[in-house]
């Protein structure tokens, strides 16, 4: 890692945190000889090939589907093992046993701990493994590619976008230090009470858990946020308030798996940001902002693969740091 | 709650202060009472919504402190206060209770969304899987063979002695692993009490449409059947004795009545767990016979 990939690195930490995205101090040589050719081309011949791009390319949607599809059997397999009593993947979501493996969620494992101040040999073994599991696969992947509660604020995130399409509503954005506070507050809340407090409130949680045991009044409180975010404010709970985003977050900063950006055939039309549930992780794309050649996103993305589908050029990919080299 | 945000929107923002603070030579000029409003409307907004995720934080959190509904807690659950803070709401113990005791919590119920409890009358914890497998199923010690050292006890809740299994009797290993009681019966109404009016039992027990689930050591060791599928036909009722998993919790003795007089009525002794058979089985409408939830033994 260079130096200049280094500072975004570190860059990106403090825009997952809630800082706002800033423009870059320093461009490797390389990648400024990029920008400084893109400022010069031709605006015609620009808007000439990308007119072509587009005339081929029809909407892809591979990444979405098959992150569904994980996300649904994800879910499916929690369910049918309890139903149909097969003993595959036993509990819900908080807390769950894998053939027998314990697979505890580090945002609850936390709340416990801070509640409980007291853990054992099993919570150990069970929040280790699932951070070696998401260290490995990438964070917030656990978001995008697990959580139900994700898939239903997708849903909703299309209705609100048909619906700021036609002028009924207007996204209402917010202060991204928000999440940061809300994962204080809850910690703050469980050592003090002595209760999981945001267990409570928690949609992941009351999801699957009703996809497992069976709906229950707590779904109430699930489609208030849906509703929330349908007619205010853009996919709010997972961009504002969640506090498992930024945990699985910084689990992810080491993660080899992630999407990466090259800046060469980048038209900078910005059709990735407008898709992504983070796009100041793609900040990267906006024109004169990429600090080199190949910049990866930050601990922030949850490698949904929305932006990668969507790219006309091929710029953003998904990547495992190392694989290349061992292939 | 959203929609208690909405009229805050409409709030007449301040004057922007950029009309009052002169611009340094030099400096970026300043942002436009716009973009001013604009960032403010922003941060009124977090701020409301930061009020609204933790109010409704508390909301699942204060019946916990003020109500208190006691509820029957899965077999080897620690004292409320300490099984709220680490249950994980998983619902392993749900899982793999073979009779489907215990169930989840809900909003409503006031007890911890997604916490797990038994409702004795309808489906009691029968002890059917012999080695209390919730307990073994729980993954962050909410429910525990035995306590760790620096959670207190409270008095009369240990019990004296492993707890023997009726049906486990002839095994080399009859006890169970079970060291504090999670309630204690109690007959609440001996006046109706079958036993008391020295009535017997015929049919089934809670009718024909009754859902709970009892072993049944003479039918199958190992597969808990309808209670409904099983008829009595007893000619002094003593099912709440009959049916007891635990030896020597309960039996029918003569007693003095209130008046004097002699009378027989089922009596509970300090073995008992409070595992709830007891309420599950009683025939009489509404039952004789209830567990009281975190009820320690007191004599």
């Amino acid at each position: 890692m260079n130096q200049f990939l280094k500072n975004r690195f570190f860059d990106q930490i403090a825009v997952m945190f809630g800082r706002e995205a800033k423009k870059p101090v320093a461009i490797s040589p390389v990648a400024q000889q990029f920008h400084t050719m893109k400022r010069a081309t031709n605006k015609e011949r620009l808007a000439a090939m990308i007119r072509e791009h587009h005339a081929t390319g029809k909407k892809v949607h591979t990444w979405r589907n098959r992150r569904w599809a994980v996300l649904i059997l994800a879910n499916l397999l929690f369910t049918v093992s309890f139903w149909l009593d097969i003993q595959v993947l036993e509990g819900a979501l908080t807390a769950s046993r894998f053939i027998g493996f314990h697979l505890i969620d580090l945002n609850s494992a936390l709340q416990v701990m801070l509640a409980h101040k007291h853990i054992i040999v099993n919570l150990v073994i069970g929040t280790g493994t699932v951070l070696v599991l998401w260290l490995l696969l990438g964070g917030r992947t656990f978001c995008s590619w697990v959580c139900p509660y994700h898939l239903l604020a997708e849903w909703a995130e299309n209705i609100h976008l048909w619906l700021v399409k036609q002028k009924l509503v207007t996204d209402q954005p917010m202060d991204r230090r928000l999440r940061t506070g809300s994962w204080l507050v809850f910690a703050a809340l469980a050592l003090a009470t002595g209760y999981t407090v945001f267990e409570a409130i928690s949609p992941t949680g009351i999801v699957s858990r009703a996809l497992i045991y069976g709906p229950g009044l707590a779904l109430l409180w699930v489609l208030a946020l849906l509703f929330f975010e349908v007619f205010f404010s853009r996919r709010a709970w997972c961009r504002y308030a969640c506090p498992i985003g930024l945990t699985y977050g910084v689990v992810g900063i080491f993660s080899p798996v992630r999407v990466k950006y090259s800046l060469a055939e980048c038209f900078h039309e910005g059709d990735c940001r407008k898709v992504c549930l983070v796009p100041h992780v793609l900040d990267t794309v906006i024109k004169g902002r990429a600090v080199d050649v190949e910049v990866p996103l930050g601990p922030d993305c949850t490698r949904c693969g929305l932006c990668v589908d969507t790219c006309p050029t091929g710029s953003l990919k998904f990547e495992v740091k190392g694989l290349s080299k061992l292939m | 709650m959203s929609e208690q945000r909405d009229p805050a929107e409409e709030l007449p923002a301040p004057a922007p202060a950029s009309a009052s603070s002169p611009a340094a030579p030099g400096a970026k000029p300043p942002p436009s009472r716009e973009r001013l409003q604009q960032a403010r409307r922003k941060w009124l907004r977090t701020i409301l919504l930061t009020g609204g995720v933790t109010g409704a934080a508390l909301s699942g959190f204060l019946p916990l402190v003020y109500a208190r509904t006691k509820r029957l807690r899965p077999p080897g659950a620690l004292d409320e206060k300490d099984f709220l803070a680490s249950c994980i709401k998983c619902g392993q113990c749900v899982q793999v209770c073979p009779v489907q005791a215990i169930k989840l919590a809900d909003l409503v119920d006031g007890f911890g969304v997604g916490t797990p409890y038994i409702d004795a009358r309808e489906q009691a914890c029968d002890f059917s899987c012999d080695a209390v497998q919730c307990i073994l199923a729980c993954p962050t010690g909410s429910l525990v063979y035995k306590k760790p050292s620096f959670l207190g006890t409270r008095k009369g809740a240990r019990l004296a002695a492993a707890p023997i299994l009726k049906a486990k009797e002839k095994d080399a290993e009859p006890t169970l692993n079970l060291a504090e009681r999670i309630g204690v019966a109690r007959l609440t109404r001996p006046e109706s009490c079958l036993a008391v009016k020295g009535q017997g039992f015929k049919g089934q027990t809670r009718g024909a449409s009754f859902k709970g689930r009892l072993r049944y050591m003479e039918v199958d060791r190992w597969k808990p059947i309808k209670v409904a599928d099983h008829p009595y036909d007893i000619p002094e009722c003593d099912l709440c004795v009959r049916e007891c998993p635990v030896k020597g919790a309960i039996s029918i003795e003569t007693v003095f009545a209130p008046d004097g007089s002699k009378r027989k009525s089922p009596v509970i002794h300090e073995p008992c767990v409070g595992c709830g058979v007891c309420e599950m089985v009683c025939p009489v409408e509404p039952t004789c016979i209830v567990v009281e939830a975190r009820e320690v033994w007191n004599t």
